[in-house]
Order: C-alpha cells, then sequence, then structure tokens
C-alpha cells in the first residue's frame, strides 16, 4: 500500500469514483469524481488530536461494527494515504449550531467544511477492473440465526476479533461476556454452493480461510476446542493441503455435515447445532461457545455503474465475464479492458496478485506498442438510406452506434465494431454493409451452391468461432457425415440476415441450417441472442407461408463439438430425405410471389 | 455488383493424401478452369510449404492475378500464412480467400471420392464467386495514449498499478473507500503463509 502511495508515476484517486468513461481502446476520456474529505490530504499528518475531540460515535467500519470512530476518523491506522477525514453525513459541522471542535484542534489548519468534490479528467490508453468482491450477507439465513445470538458471527468478523489492531485488540472473545470462548464452531458454504440462494458457484477461498482460521486460534489458544462443518474440503492449491494437514494435526476437527439450523440456549448464550455426519452415518448434537459462519464471495452490489461504464457483460454467477473462459482469462469483451481479482470470480490473495500481474502485462503490450490494430472486418454505413430507426444502435454488443430519431442523426465509432455482422442482419433499409461479409458475397455463394441439384444440398451457415470450428473438430476426428450439406462462413450468426434464409429456400434447398455459439459462449457479448430471435420469427412467417417450419433448423455448436456436428449434420440428412419435391416446389413458387410483391411495393414507394 | 474483368488463380493443396486422397485433385483442377474469371490453376502437394508459397507467388507476378483462391484447410488453420504470402507481392491481404476442402470435406467423406470431388467442387465454385465480390480492406492503426486507468484499489488494482508503474506508465488508480486495501487490509492474516495482510 504504502508502495502505491509513494510511487511518482501513480496518481491515487481514493474516495473517488469513475462517473464517465467514453471512446475506445487506445484513446478512453475518464472523468472522476474525487469526493471531498473534508481534511488537506497532503497536509494532515495524522496526528489524531482532531478525533480525540470529536463528540460524534459512530459504528466502524473497517471493525465490521465490533466498534466505534468517530465523525472526524482515518480508517484504519496503516492507511494510504495516511490521512483523516470528515464523515459529513454524521459531523455536527458548523451549521447551524457550530461544533467546529476538531477545527478548532488542528494546529496545522488541514480541516475544511467548506471543500467541495472535484471532478477530474484524463485520458488513458487501457482500463483495468480490480472491483473487487462483496462478502455474502447471512442475514438472510433465519436458521443460523445471525441476527438473533451474538455469538453467531460471519468470517469477517472473525478475523477482526483476532487482528492484533481488532476490536479487541486481538484477544479472541465472544460477544456476549467478552469471555474467551472454549469452543468454536465452523460453517462452512454458507452463502455458496447454494441453489436456493442462488449462488450455486464455490466461493474458492472459505475452506482455506477456514482452515487458516483455525490454525491461527490454535497457534493462540490450543485449549479452545474447534470443530469444522463442510460439504468437501477444497483445498487445491499449492501447499494448501499441508495447511489442512496441519489444522487436523492441531486437533481441529473436520464433521462432513452442514447442520440444518443453530438453536441457542437463552441462559448461557451457548449455541446447539444438529448435524449429520455423513461419514459416520449418524445424526450427533453439538455446542459450541461461538460459531463462525464461513461466508462466501458474491458479485459486489455496485458493478452495474462498472458493467455500464466500459459496456461489459456478466457471467450467470454474477461476476465480469471474460473474453474466452479459456484463451483470454483476464481481457474483457471490451478491447483494451482487463480484469484482475475477484472481479471477474472469487479469488484468494495469491490467485489475485498473479491476474493482477497477468492484467498489467496484457495492457503493457498494448501501451508498449504504442499503437493498435483495428478489426478490418467492420461494417459500413450509407447515411443516405438510414432512416434513423435506431435499430442498430439496440442490437450492437459495443454500443458503436448512437442514433437519435428526433434529430435524425447517427454517429458510428468503427473503432468499436468488432464486426459481428448483427447490424447488417437487423437493419431494415440495407443502410449497413458487413464488409467483407456483404449481402452480395453471401448470396452469391448460396446461387453457385444451388446452382445443380438444389434439392439434394444443405444450406448451412456456420459462425466462425464456434460451429464452424466445430466442423473443423468434426474433420480433424474423420468423424463421418453425408456430403450433402453446404457450409457458409460468417463471423457470428448474428450476421445471418433473414433474406439468406429465404434466399436459399426460393432457390430449392429443401433444408436451412443457422449455427452458432452456446447462448453464453457467443463471442460478440450477445449477438446470439438476436440470431435466436430472427430464426424465431423466421419460423412464424414460413407457416403463415404454408412451409414446414421445420425445415429451418437453429443449432447451437461449440468449436469442441465435432461429435455433435457429425450427429447434427447426419439427423439433418434423415429430414432433408422427408422434404418432397412438391414441398420445394410450393416454396420456390410462394417465396418467388412474395419477393415480386415486396419488389412492387418498393416500385410504389419510390414513385410516391 | 460483381467484378467481371477480374483475374483469379485457383491454387489446391493435396496436402499429402489429406486432401488428394478423398478428393480428385486432377479433375478439380480440370473443372475450376472452366469457372468463369479464373485465369489461372495450379496444385501443389503442400501449398503452405515454401515452394507451395512460391508458386502462388510466381503466378501472381507472372499472371497479374487479382483475387487468390487457395483450396485447402480450413482458414482458422491457414488463413494468415496465406494473407502474408499475398501481401509479400502487394497484394491486399483480404483478396484471397481459403476454400476448405479438407476439414471439411475430404476427411468427412472418406471412401465417397465421386460425391467428395463434387462437394470440393462446388466449394471452390463458391469461393470463386464470392471472390468477384471481394474488395480490399484495411487495418487501420490507431495510437494507444500511454496511461493506465485502475478502478478498485484492493489487492488486484495495488498489483497492477505497481507493474505498470515500475514499467514506466502513468497511472491513475480510483478507489471508491477513502483508503487502499480492498477487503485483504481488513483480514488478521492470509494463507498459505500465514502473515499480516497490511
Amino acid at each position: 500500500m504504502m508502495d502505491v502511495g509513494r510511487h511518482p508515476n501513480i496518481k491515487l484517486l481514493t474516495y473517488s469514483t469513475v462517473e464517465k468513461i467514453t471512446g475506445y481502446v487506445g484513446n478512453f476520456q475518464v472523468q472522476v469524481k474525487k469526493k471531498a474529505k473534508y481534511v488537506n490530504e497532503t497536509e494532515c499528518t495524522a496526528c489524531g488530536d482532531c478525533t480525540e475531540v470529536c463528540p460524534v460515535f459512530v459504528p466502524d467500519e473497517f471493525q465490521q461494527g465490533l466498534s466505534s470512530r468517530r465523525a472526524i476518523y482515518i480508517p484504519f491506522p496503516q492507511a494510504v494515504p495516511s490521512s483523516f477525514l470528515i464523515d459529513m453525513e454524521n459531523c455536527l459541522g458548523t451549521n447551524p449550531i457550530a461544533c467546529g471542535k476538531c477545527a478548532d484542534k488542528c494546529d496545522k489548519k488541514c480541516i475544511d467544511y467548506d471543500a467541495r468534490d472535484e471532478i477530474l479528467e484524463f485520458k488513458v490508453g487501457t482500463v483495468i477492473v480490480a472491483t473487487g468482491m462483496d462478502v455474502f450477507d447471512p442475514t438472510v439465513l433465519d436458521e443460523y440465526g445471525y441476527t438473533k445470538y451474538e455469538n453467531v458471527i460471519t468470517s469477517m468478523e472473525y478475523e477482526r476479533l483476532l487482528s492484533a489492531g481488532g476490536p479487541s485488540d486481538g484477544h479472541f472473545i465472544r460477544p456476549t461476556d467478552r469471555k474467551r470462548p472454549k469452543t468454536v464452531g465452523f460453517i462452512q458454504c454458507v452463502g455458496s454452493r447454494c441453489e436456493k440462494l442462488g449462488k450455486p458457484y464455490c466461493s474458492n477461498i472459505c475452506c482455506m480461510n477456514t482452515i487458516k482460521d483455525t490454525l491461527l486460534l490454535k497457534d493462540h489458544y490450543p485449549d479452545i476446542e474447534a470443530k469444522v462443518f463442510y460439504i468437501d474440503i477444497r483445498a487445491f492449491g499449492k501447499g494448501f493441503e499441508d495447511l489442512y494437514k496441519r489444522s487436523k494435526e492441531a486437533g481441529v476437527q473436520y464433521i462432513r455435515g452442514i447442520p440444518g439450523e443453530i438453536i441457542e440456549d437463552p441462559s448461557t448464550h451457548n449455541l446447539k447445532v444438529m448435524v449429520e455426519d455423513t461419514t459416520a452415518n449418524k445424526m450427533e448434537e453439538y455446542e459450541f461457545d461461538m460459531m463462525v459462519l464461513s461466508v462466501g464471495v458474491t458479485p459486489r452490489f455496485d458493478m452495474p455503474e462498472v458493467q455500464q461504464l466500459l459496456t461489459l457483460s456478466k457471467t450467470p454467477d454474477g461476476f465480469f465475464m471474460e473474453a474466452h473462459p479459456k484463451l483470454k482469462p483476464v481481457d474483457a469483451p471490451t478491447t483494451g479492458v482487463y480484469f484482475a481479482g475477484c472481479a471477474e470470480a472469487p479469488k484468494d490473495v495469491k490467485d489475485s496478485v498473479t491476474q493482477a500481474s497477468a492484467a498489467a502485462a496484457r495492457a503493457e503490450t498494448l501501451l508498449s506498442a504504442g499503437k493498435v490494430k483495428l478489426e478490418a472486418i467492420t461494417s459500413s454505413v450509407n447515411t443516405d438510406l438510414c432512416r434513423f430507426c435506431g435499430m442498430c444502435s439496440k442490437v450492437c454488443p459495443y454500443n458503436a452506434f448512437t442514433v437519435d430519431p428526433k434529430k435524425k442523426t447517427i454517429r458510428y465509432v468503427e473503432a468499436l465494431c468488432k464486426g459481428c455482422g448483427t447490424c447488417g442482419a437487423e437493419c431494415r433499409f440495407g443502410a449497413i454493409t458487413m464488409n467483407h461479409f456483404t449481402d452480395e458475397q453471401i448470396i452469391t455463394q448460396i446461387d453457385t451452391h444451388l446452382a445443380e441439384k438444389a434439392q439434394e444440398k444443405v444450406i448451412v451457415f456456420a459462425c466462425n468461432w464456434c460451429s464452424y470450428a466445430g466442423a473443423d473438430t468434426c474433420g480433424g476426428a474423420r468423424l463421418q457425415y453425408p456430403p450433402n450439406q453446404r457450409l457458409i462462413r460468417t463471423m457470428c450468426s448474428g450476421r445471418v440476415h433473414e433474406k439468406f434464409v429465404l434466399h436459399a429456400f426460393k432457390k430449392g434447398a429443401p433444408m436451412v441450417v443457422v449455427s452458432g455459439c452456446h447462448y453464453v459462449d457467443c463471442h460478440y457479448i450477445d449477438a446470439n441472442r438476436w440470431t435466436q430471435k430472427r430464426v424465431e420469427k423466421l419460423w412464424d412467417k414460413l407457416e403463415k407461408w404454408d412451409i414446414r417450419p421445420e425445415r429451418l433448423l437453429l443449432e447451437w455448436i461449440s468449436a469442441a463439438e465435432g461429435k455433435r456436428f457429425a450427429k447434427t449434420m447426419q439427423d439433418i440428412e434423415e429430414l432433408r430425405k422427408k422434404v418432397t419435391k412438391e414441398e420445394i416446389e410450393h416454396t420456390v413458387k410462394v417465396l418467388t410471389e412474395e419477393e415480386e410483391k415486396e419488389k412492387a411495393k418498393k416500385e410504389k414507394q419510390k414513385k410516391k | 455488383m460483381p467484378q467481371d474483368d477480374l483475374k483469379i488463380g485457383v491454387f489446391v493443396c493435396e496436402c499429402g493424401t489429406n486432401i488428394a486422397g478423398s478428393v480428385d485433385v486432377d479433375k478439380l483442377i480440370e473443372e475450376a478452369k472452366n469457372v468463369p474469371n479464373v485465369v489461372f490453376t495450379a496444385k501443389n502437394r503442400y501449398m503452405c510449404s515454401e515452394p507451395g508459397q512460391a508458386e502462388i507467388k510466381k503466378a501472381i507476378e507472372e499472371q497479374k492475378l487479382d483475387r487468390v483462391i487457395v483450396a485447402a484447410c480450413s482458414p482458422r488453420m491457414h488463413e494468415p500464412t496465406f494473407r502474408e504470402c499475398v501481401s509479400s507481392m502487394g497484394m491486399n491481404p483480404y483478396l484471397v480467400d481459403m476454400a476448405n476442402i479438407r476439414e471439411q470435406c475430404s476427411w468427412v467423406h472418406m471412401n465417397m471420392r465421386d460425391t467428395a470431388t463434387e462437394k470440393a467442387m462446388d466449394i471452390v465454385k463458391a469461393y470463386v464467386a464470392r471472390a468477384r465480390y471481394l474488395v480490399p480492406q484495411e487495418e487501420t492503426e490507431i495510437p494507444v495514449e500511454k496511461a493506465t486507468l485502475v478502478i478498485g484499489g484492493g489487492i488486484a488494482g495495488m498489483q497492477s498499478a505497481l507493474d505498470l508503474a515500475d514499467a514506466g506508465y502513468q497511472v491513475y488508480l480510483v478507489e471508491k473507500e477513502p483508503a487502499l486495501g480492498g477487503i485483504m487490509a481488513q483480514l488478521a492474516k492470509t494463507y498459505p503463509t500465514m502473515d499480516c495482510a497490511i
């Protein structure tokens, strides 16, 4: 912390929030609000004279509310920056009745009740998101009585009670009688691995944290009896199994089973639990002086703010989504943005440091090059054809478009475009061209494939990253399938325009397949959401025209699913055989008529 | 609009027997010669090898080719190779396309030489047709501001900030709370070293 505070290349902005980020990789404009601390940060020597005279007492957040602080305070003794601040919500201030005791006491005259928030603006090339985590709040769990029984505490409160700088100066005491407990129970997975609470994931750190907690306890007080209730002990990291062994050797008892509830004995304030020990297969009752809930890690409550600033997405567990879970675990889907620490997933200190250095290295790759090559395959907009409906801005996963329907303006930042082509597929006015995968290029491929023996061929649209790659994997494994499919590659399934599908049917294709990445794997954040919507609409249309919707398939196939690709192609061939000549003739007729109607309509509009 | 006056070269890779084993490469070449705009065809045992690439380069020069179609493996494998190959001859890298007749044809339709060859022909023809609509694409380069914003001053944010600052870059570290440290600062001790977090 000290190193950060004094580094000449680091501008440290504490008590500050990022208000706005505009621009793109290499050129982000940042606006930061630095909240007033009402104490001159550079002049304050943290002597503490001010705090002694402050008459206001409030719960101390740093100590988890186990002790109190004043309205003028320093968060903790080693805080960086080493300066006091006034919590204005609780300060009596100078108005209307003057308190002003701290200002009177301060020799250096550092205190200024009229200080204002500052807005700072600067430009950066890259952004690292290290927004961290929240700790699960067990108040929702009635069964553990966290709100009713004082001697039930969380693992965070335990940290403070055991800390030399904590509210009890490192003396381990239980809250009800301030006496050292003789028996302590730990309950694992509180707010982790629980579908009911919407927290199905493992929080990664709690097993090791409890093992650490028990070791600290046994080091200080060998006579305290400690028991840990667990589902599984996950001690998978380097040196972790050793610590687990040491904890057991020190006499800590590990019991596989999670108590259903905690009941307090009102006379002694001791806590009783019933547990099914699943290794011994019997019910046991235990009594403890104190119980620690080993609480899980949850996404930060204010994540949506950062998410919006940088157009990020979340994985189903609520943490930020990486550009690729295996190959780009540090990159955000937005180019030039990287993740470090628990913002991306629960991590311990070592893993956070590892990822932080990785994020720095990834950022440095761009910074040291001093320039960045932008995606060449991007969209372009013909403003003459644009009707300012705003559909492109709605579907673009990267917010490359800003459309104002009232003022009739469109702004497109090409540097933000990643080339999925969804805008081109959704624009009803043909105003957007997806370069290198243009309508003409794709239509001519369809035409060529269906020029001969169309009734025998299946047109398959495949996205570059998943289903096309899945077809490659299938080939690599030499999995055989009927030679009737003709594959057309697009960067994203979101590119597949309704007219491509209808064109293929009009040219006599018995079957058409639209394939892409599984929902969460989309390489363009969530562009394939629009693929699904579009195909659903097409199914309705086909039905209306008396064309069997089953002839249009939507398939999600990942890059690894070669087997699934082969199976899908085999199944499709069976379906294709069932499509009759009459059906195809009907389809061609209906779609040709529809096209003519559409043409006539456009002609009419033109004349008007 | 299609560009009708283009000179397109089709280069078919045998990939040892990987392609030639299931697809009749000679027949493919013969048929490709009849496709509009195709002015040059060649086959090579390994198109990606140095001699294979040399053949493409030579043809670009001698035949004044405008577009190149390489019928070989997946573009996910060798697209960068052939883009670089044509670039070295001054051709825009987006004017070369790969017709995937290995992963998506010869490897998945073994022992059905006729139909596999027919499918390979369709694939090649479709790419030649597409080539008539290809236009150069430019990869634009933009400068990068040599500074980083780090949001969050916990252990992760501090580590990233220090690494970048030590490397000589300007770092803006923004922390919501009045002091650095985040959750880590509240821990009495941390594993596996069992030492103080601050």
